[in-house]
């Protein structure tokens, strides 16, 4: 299996060489496109069946000479695959009609297939230089598509600290690769799993993986490249980057932490449930504040990645204490979570691509009203906003349910640190919770409910099949992952066995499909049941108060109060929706602070209320570092206008020291 | 035979709650127009409301969406089912298993995100106000009701309502937590159905309401929809906290119909307890400015979060 899924790999590739002269052609879009639909497509069943079946590997005699390359498939590699080319084959079938409306393909197309292969590519590698290899090509691929609209001076910018950062983020998986690899300089993932480190040198690893696949995950503090680079690529792209990139790192946090890295200690899950609730609480907040779409989103990913680290962080505290039925349910949440954000993500980045082609606007404020243009695409970005709200019957709660029922599992943990901690983060995921709710009501009420705000947005139209085709599957799939989650935990068994070596109970095996998150925990939930009685209870009353009572209905005026204003600039903005949070939370966090200026009674001047938001990440750690990096360099200025004499007594002085360095170190 | 006994039993829920939820509305304000010295309306009142909305053509404003027709049904549904999950004269219900309380809680989050979606739909100034701050004052009643959750499952073992009714039923002893989550529940019941001293669900004044102003463009038999899940909202709340906190009376799984007899007697005297608390409380209290409401909410995360705290630090000790 392993050898198709290379060369599925090796199809990718072949197909970036060959969209670089496809891509002038009116053939590029379909043939890259449909392509990539194919090639992922097998590569997604091939992961399915490979979920339960036994690790294979293989060494190509490529990169090192004296390493070769290593590849291995083994249950969490497959289940991160399946992730990864699902998303990836929804976005190909997406991109088809969307891709149409692309300014210059030639940016596009050959990045997006080498972009897919190098992902697939970092899940499978298994040794030390292929994997950072695999993830350099990544996100110097992604980053490709970030600046492909390069005529946009912000998506040069966000280009330039997305890569930034993604270089600061491989330099440290670099030094954890080196460390896990010690003395004996040991570079497959066999050899690491073998070695056994010191205390310290374990912490050190965890840091530096903190910051390596946290940055590209967007862990705060290191999110803030995400919600500049992930909007400004493509729609497709931007679903990829946020739905299955953000995975990716996902997946080099855990082999690395969970399967490389040996038996955890109790205060690195510490670190990573503080981390977790702080990265959800916080990008939920980040993302009320937006009114452009598409960041909204992003920075909506930062939230659904703390929720996933907040399951991690769990695993890792039970795992520490010995408790093996504990990090199994704490890591089927976390995975379970991946894969419900990877559907949801994506659906709703394409959603946000669907209004961009109709209207081209992000901007809600210049929105509204679209499910009278855009029915379809309304209904279905609607799931996917119900969906990441955790609102039963849908995937997300299931996913959340069992992230609560793991924080109630186990109260009576030994150490002080976690029996803080974990309440603490059961409080904060419950915020974020309620608050993604308030988030997408906002998304969704102000873009596509209420009048339209532009003529843009007055005349949109509904977008092409293959678009409505590729978020009708991943609401069908929100769905089915919701009803019917039991299916899902048990498929993910395979995975949680072997990294937790402990599973949860078989769910299909439950009466009446309900799931349950323990032997000895009497809750469960049936979302199968919830569903049914909702759509029978609804469909009953609304059939017996059409029969029984009144089914007249007359279209007139909107009422409100009496006093209705035709125009829409009266409705309620993205800004005025997210006031009265801004005002509960924003003044604590961001700092946020409104000037109103009334003219004096007879000035004719308009009203104006001004509001200003400090970012607190921004202003805690990047603007002390970029400051400093500015005025060492300003320091440093004179330098680069002397003359040749004095540039070269300064190489004798510099060579001079060095040597008196080296004398005294000898 | 002891399924359709339970089926029984769970239909029986399911009807009572409904039949219910409008005279308790009545009641409620029954008992606060009798403590302002007036005579008030009749306590079946609100069943008369409804039947002459039912009867009545909806006039629809010119731009409303499917969503603004469907949500209403959705609205109640969703109400209708997270109120049968709740035990209120027996814990034998057979479809309790399907949600528990982090469920049930969820399931009152997506009607009122229907709702919220509801007001924003027509892209009048007052939906989008009501909209706008019914999701700032969930996004702290929210919270603060799954810590809730958490403390009784910590307590219980479950977050199973029938299993936390059975368990506080022969629970001996007293703990911080328990009243601390006491507190913490009326504090959120109170702001979940937009009771004073957080919203006026008798004020149409413009600039004081939340429920009131995302409803206002329904009519008709939508509008019956809407308040009949209002007040089925305000019984389940009721009846969660008599089930949790007031136990006694329910009817276990095998009981007779002598049990359920008790119970439902027992069921209806608490429900008449707690309408005649909420009017009494809602007559002594004044109106809180909207940007007050969030301390008085952040004080009930705050007593939920503190409950669970203790009892994390004094489970295993």
């Amino acid at each position: 299996m392993i050898v198709a899924l290379l060369l599925c790999v090796g199809a990718l590739f072949a197909l970036a060489l060959a969209a670089v002269p496809l891509a002038a052609t009116a053939a590029g879009r379909p043939v890259v496109y449909g392509g990539a639909l194919g090639v992922t497509t097998i590569a997604m069943l091939i992961a399915l069946a490979a979920i339960g079946a036994t690790p294979s590997e293989l060494t190509l005699p490529l990169g090192l000479p004296w390493l070769g390359a290593h590849f291995r498939l083994d249950a969490l590699a497959a289940f991160f695959l399946l992730v990864v080319n699902l998303g990836a084959a929804a976005a190909s079938l997406y991109a088809i009609g969307y891709g149409r409306h692309e300014a210059a393909p030639h940016r596009v197309l050959p990045f997006y297939a080498a972009f897919l292969g190098a992902m697939n590519l970092v899940v499978l590698a298994a040794d030390a230089y292929s994997f950072l290899l695999s993830w350099e090509l990544m996100s110097l691929a992604s980053w490709a598509l970030v600046v492909s609209q390069h005529r946009d001076p912000d998506n040069l910018r966000a280009g330039f600290i997305y890569i930034v950062m993604a270089s600061f983020g491989t330099l440290a998986l670099l030094l954890g690769f080196g460390l896990l690899a010690g003395q004996a300089a040991g570079y497959d993932f066999v050899a690491m799993r073998a070695a056994h480190l010191s205390p310290g040198l374990a912490a050190m690893v965890l840091a530096l993986v903190l910051i390596g696949a946290g940055s590209k995950a967007g862990l705060v503090p290191l999110h803030v490249w995400l919600p500049l680079a992930h909007p400004a690529a493509p729609s497709h792209v931007s679903a990829l980057m946020s739905g299955v990139m953000t995975k990716v790192a996902v997946y080099g946090f855990i082999r690395i932490v969970f399967d490389l890295l040996g038996a955890p200690t109790w205060w690195s899950a510490v670190v990573v449930l503080v981390l977790g609730g702080v990265t959800s609480v916080l990008g939920v907040l980040y993302a009320l504040m937006q009114h452009d779409l598409k960041r909204l989103l992003a920075y909506h990913t930062v939230e659904n990645i703390g929720i996933i680290f907040i399951g991690l962080g769990l695993a890792l505290a039970f795992q520490a204490n010995g408790f093996a039925a504990g990090a199994a349910l704490a890591l089927t949440a976390a995975l379970f979570h991946v894969f419900n954000h990877s559907l949801f993500k994506s659906l709703l980045f394409f959603g946000a691509g669907a209004v961009l082609t109709a209207t081209g606007e992000r901007d809600m404020e210049h929105l509204g009203g679209l499910i009278h243009r855009m029915p379809r695409t309304a209904f279905l970005f609607l799931v996917g906003c119900a969906a990441i709200s955790a609102l039963p019957p849908l995937n997300g709660f299931a996913s959340e349910w069992l992230t609560f029922q793991a924080i109630l599992l186990r109260p009576d943990l030994p150490q002080w640190a976690l029996k803080i901690a974990v309440p603490a983060d059961g409080a904060l995921l419950a915020l974020a919770a309620a608050l993604a709710a308030a988030c997408f009501v906002k998304a969704f009420g102000i873009s596509f409910l209420g009048r339209p705000r532009s003529s843009a947005a007055a005349q949109a139209h509904e977008v092409d099949g293959y678009s409505i085709a590729a978020m009708g599957l991943f609401a069908a799939l929100c769905l089915l992952a919701g009803i019917l989650p039991g299916a899902v935990i048990d498929g993910l068994a395979p995975v949680v066995q072997a990294l937790s070596g402990a599973r949860m109970p078989v769910q299909l095996a439950v009466p009446w499909l309900s799931i349950v998150p323990s032997e000895a925990a009497r809750s469960s939930y049936n979302g199968l049941l919830v569903f049914l009685f909702i759509a029978a209870s609804a469909w009953l009353t609304a059939f017996a108060i059409h029969r029984l009572a009144s089914h007249a209905l007359r279209r007139g005026p909107a009422w409100d109060c009496g006093f209705p204003d035709p125009r829409p600039a009266t409705q309620y903005t993205a800004d005025s929706f997210a006031q009265p949070i801004r005002r509960v939370f924003g003044t604590v966090v961001f700092g946020a602070h409104e000037v109103v200026t009334m003219p004096p009674p007879g000035d004719m001047s308009p009203a104006r209320i001004e509001k200003t938001l400090r970012d607190p990440v921004w202003d805690a750690f990047y603007a002390p570092i970029a400051g400093a990096v500015g005025s060492v360099t300003q320091a440093l200025n004179y330098l680069q206008f002397l003359t040749i004499r004095r540039y070269l007594s300064l190489v004798f002085g510099a060579l001079v020291v060095l040597l008196l360095a080296l004398a005294l170190w000898q | 035979m002891a399924v359709i006994r339970d089926l029984l039993v769970q239909g029986v829920q399911m009807l009572l709650v409904l039949a219910l939820a409008p005279l308790l509305t009545g009641v409620v304000r029954k008992v606060k127009a009798r403590l302002n010295r007036r005579q008030g309306a009749s306590v079946i009142q609100p069943y008369r409301d409804l039947r002459r909305l039912l009867g009545k053509e909806v006039v629809l404003a010119e731009n409303a969406s499917w969503l603004f027709r469907v949500a209403p049904y959705m609205i109640f549904a969703v109400t209708w089912v997270a109120a049968s999950l709740i035990p209120t004269f027996g814990t034998g219900l057979i479809f309790s298993w399907s949600g528990d309380l982090i469920a049930i809680t969820a399931l009152l989050g997506s009607a009122r995100f229907l709702l919220a979606l509801a007001g924003l739909d027509i892209g009048t100034s007052f939906g989008g106000i009501g909209a706008s701050r019914e999701v700032m004052i969930a996004s702290l009643a929210e919270p603060a009701m799954l810590m809730i959750a958490v403390t009784m499952a910590l307590i219980a073992g479950s977050t199973q309502l029938s299993t936390i009714a059975g368990f506080m039923l022969s629970f001996g002893s007293l703990r911080v937590s328990l009243a601390l989550a006491l507190f913490a529940f009326i504090i959120v019941a109170v702001a979940e159905n937009g009771r004073i001293p957080v919203d006026n669900p008798a004020t149409h004044l413009e600039l004081t309401m939340v429920h009131e102003a995302m409803v206002l463009e329904y009519s008709g038999r939508h509008l019956a929809m809407i308040e009949l899940a209002s007040a089925l909202k305000l019984l389940l709340y009721i009846s969660a906290i008599a089930c949790i906190f007031l136990p006694w009376g329910l009817a276990s799984g095998e009981a007779g119909v002598g049990a359920y007899a008790i119970g439902g007697v027992s069921y209806v005297c608490k429900l008449a307890l707690g309408a005649v608390a909420l009017g009494v409380f809602e007559t002594s209290i004044a109106k809180m400015r909207v940007f007050r409401v969030p301390n008085f909410l952040g004080a009930g995360l705050m007593l939920g979060l503190l409950g669970v705290l203790l009892l994390f630090v004094s489970l295993g000790m």
